[in-house]
């Protein structure tokens, strides 16, 4: 690994942006984990920093509140030894349109090397980054994808399981308004799991079954012979009456409790996104079960996956450099 | 089944039961709060020691009748009906189960109202009392209630009772969650921005200055409702179905698959809009009595089975509410007492078989809402109905055992009446004038 600061080899993974799982194949994403497994490694020494962005500048850019994904971020952009500026915007209190473009113009004028953009509009990303001349990661779009979410997680369970062929996912909860769902979706029937959704109706996108899932309404059946259990979050204002009548029915039909779980297998993984709504969609002791539980290791995983991706993404940046130096 | 409870056995007895197409003559058997046995052949060589005997002397024995729209008033309202006062109207009509709607004050939305419900009609003893929950918190239209809780407490179905929910997206979701639970959402179609006058609009509203409610009220939500009920794959019951058009449009909707159920009442058959006449408040009534059109369109999907079920609507009001000038006069009909009586006449008139009628009254009545009644079958509660399908008699409003006498009814001639009403193997009706039964 040390030799990758010198001379860093194409791998195979040929896009300019991240803005997606969907459209990825296997070997792409197989690139990406197994430079992430690596990643794993470098981030347990107690000598962490790396070499491979020297010079390069990243920007943060979060139009939408976020702690944790974006401290993710910047520490894999600073182990990889790049310079890191965090801009966030909120969204809300400026227009849309034309100044996410100016915004976007004003930033590739001053040469980043990878924006790293969460935006609360589906599709925002793409857009912005069809206007700039850098490498674009999506650090999640509305209820669009959040590539990077779905790529920790199968990092996870990779480590734990060995391979994600054959495995039976459950994803469950608020599947309409997540991205975290839409690009677990993708990256886990891509690399051949299989994928159940469970969730009220009123949750659950229509005509969710075209992506390859099987969708229920009920946990205990939804659950039944699962090898992982993703739980998503469920937004406070979506608890009021609207799309679910109370926290309290959520947490008695959809919250995972032992009791549900016991219809998954024994040994089922927990899995979830974070931050967590203790009594709403898990159980707080379930939670913190340790054999259970690896929702801290999708944390460490996380920053792992983000480095990789990074580096895979600044390869062709390197070889253009090098090539122009040639010229 | 109680092998230890008292057994009663009705005798000579016409049994009609509408979800095994049986109408023959014989005996039923009642063991403890069950049904042990019936048939034409039971109890041929006499009745066994120990058995209580009741001589039906050749009049019908039939399920219960279920009654799924009645409003209780209580809480709330009980200077105009109570869980009691109704329970003995009912009992007399021959209703063994009604499910109340949720519209009381408070507003049945949670699990303690559902409660209270199930602890007074246990209290009292009489009738079995299912109650719908609301639908949206307060009947307010905007938030839906606790669907699964309170179904998993025995709320029978999903309402706001007289009021529809107008926003369509509040429905479509409310529809999409109850899939879920497979609970039933009924509503009574009535598109509220047009449903404001006070009567059918026509000629009649046109002569006596009254704004009147189009048919379109009913037939715009409820073609809107199906809509969203073939979106969500919910299932949909609509209540007092009063028009032609909407009759058609369930039909095409049925034939379409759409989980589609329907009811109405016996004033929408019987009577038409002229039942107003000279501003009788008593004929006020949501959605409001129709043209002769609509009134026999009405009366043969009762026959064909377009319309599922017959329910009473029973709508109890004080003297206060109806002794106004006929806009200001609140909305309503009683009708837990004659549901048996008025809907026989369907049968009397030759529109369709007594069987058929029965089975708007118990079997559909009962699926929809997914209750143990609405049959004869050993091992199933013994509520059961003995009528007198000829008798006739004149409907007086004074001496219904409601507390309410709101009824357009007073002096219409019938023929018809429940003699002895049981629930589960109890006898809480027997009416005065019949000595055998």
């Amino acid at each position: 690994m040390s030799a990758r600061s010198e001379s860093r080899e194409s791998l195979g993974f040929q896009h300019r942006h991240l803005l997606g799982i969907e459209g990825l194949s296997v070997a792409e994403i197989d690139v990406l984990l197994d430079l992430a497994d690596g990643y794993v490694e470098v981030n347990r020494r107690a000598d962490k920093k790396q070499d491979v962005l020297g010079g390069r500048t990243v920007i943060n850019l979060f139009f939408e509140s976020s702690t944790r994904t974006r401290t993710s971020f910047e520490l894999a952009a600073k182990r990889l030894g790049a310079d890191v500026i965090n801009m966030s915007i909120a969204w809300s209190s400026i227009k849309k349109g034309e100044t996410l473009i100016d915004t976007a113009m004003t930033l590739n004028a001053m040469h980043p090397d990878v924006l790293i953009v969460r935006h609360p509009d589906s599709g925002a990303v793409k857009l912005l980054s069809e206007k700039v001349n850098c490498a674009v990661i999506n650090a999640g779009d509305g209820s669009h994808e959040h590539p990077t979410q779905a790529l920790l997680d199968a990092l996870t369970i990779r480590r734990r399981r060995g391979a994600l062929k054959g495995l039976l996912v459950a994803i469950c909860g608020d599947v309409l308004h997540s991205r975290v769902a839409r690009s677990n979706i993708y990256l886990l029937t891509t690399l051949g799991a299989r994928v159940r959704v469970i969730a009220p109706p009123t949750l659950l996108p229509s005509k969710i079954e075209r992506l390859g899932v099987e969708a229920f309404f009920d946990m205990r059946k939804g659950l039944e012979d699962c090898d992982i259990v993703m739980m998503l979050r469920l937004q406070t204002e979506r608890m009021q009456g609207s799309y679910v009548p109370s926290v309290r029915e959520y947490f008695r039909f959809f919250g995972l409790d032992h009791d549900k779980l016991k219809a998954a297998k024994p040994d089922a993984l927990i899995m979830h996104p974070g931050p967590m709504n203790r009594g709403v969609e898990i159980d707080s002791e379930l939670a913190d079960d340790l054999d259970r539980s690896v929702i801290r290791e999708q944390v460490e995983m996380g920053v792992a996956v983000r480095m990789a991706c990074l580096d895979a993404l600044t390869r062709p940046l390197q070889a253009a450099a090098e090539g122009e130096q040639t010229r | 089944m109680s092998a230890t409870g008292s057994r009663t056995a009705y005798l000579g007895a016409r049994l009609l039961d509408p979800a095994s197409g049986l109408d023959a003559p014989g005996a039923l058997l009642t063991e403890g709060t069950r049904i042990a046995d019936l048939g034409p052949r039971l109890f041929a060589d006499g009745v066994p020691e120990g058995i209580e005997a009741v001589d039906c002397a050749g009049r019908c024995l039939a399920p219960g009748l279920v009654d799924m729209r009645v409003q209780l008033r209580e809480p709330g309202e009980e200077h105009k009906e109570t869980i009691q006062t109704a329970g003995r109207a009912a009992a007399a009509g021959g209703v063994t189960s009604v499910a109340a709607l949720p519209n009381t004050d408070p507003v049945v939305d949670d699990v303690a109202g559902v409660e209270f419900v199930a602890r007074r009609a246990r209290d009292v003893k009489l009738v079995k009392v299912y109650t719908y929950g609301a639908l949206t918190r307060r009947l307010e239209g905007a938030q839906m209630t606790e669907l699964g809780l309170l179904s998993s407490y025995g709320a029978v179905g999903f309402t706001d009772g007289v009021k529809p929910v107008a926003n369509a997206q509040v429905l479509r979701r409310a529809l999409s969650y109850a899939s879920a639970f497979d609970v039933v959402i009924a509503q009574q179609p009535q598109e509220p921005t047009l449903a404001t006058g006070s009567m059918n609009a026509g000629e009649l509203a046109t002569r006596l200055g009254l704004s009147g409610i189009p048919v379109m009220a009913e037939v715009i939500m409820l073609e809107r409702d199906l809509r969203l009920a073939e979106l969500t794959g919910g299932r949909y019951h609509a209540a007092n179905i009063s028009t032609e058009e909407s009759i058609k449009v369930i039909r095409a909707a049925k034939a379409r698959g759409i989980r589609v159920t329907c009811d109405t009442a016996p004033h929408y058959f019987i009577l038409n809009e002229t039942a107003v006449g000279d501003y009788r408040t008593f004929a006020k009534v949501l959605p409001p009595l129709r043209s002769e059109a609509d009134r026999q369109a009405v009366a043969e999907a009762v026959a064909d089975g377009t319309i599922d079920a017959i329910a009473s609507d029973h709508s109890p009001h004080d003297q206060d509410s109806k002794r106004l000038p006929f806009v200001g006069a609140d909305f309503g009909i009683v009708g837990l007492e004659t549901l048996l009586p008025l809907a026989l006449e369907l049968n009397h008139k030759g529109s369709l078989s007594l069987l058929d009628l029965l089975d708007r009254l118990t079997r559909a009545p009962s699926e929809i809402l997914g209750l143990e009644a609405g049959c004869l079958k050993a091992g199933q509660p013994a509520d059961l109905v003995i009528f007198d399908a000829e008798r006739p008699w004149r409907i007086d409003p004074e001496a219904f055992r409601s507390k309410s006498k709101n009824s357009p009814f007073e002096d219409h001639p019938v023929q018809g009446k429940a003699l002895r009403t049981v629930v589960d193997g109890r006898t809480i009706f027997e009416a005065e004038t019949d000595g055998g039964v």
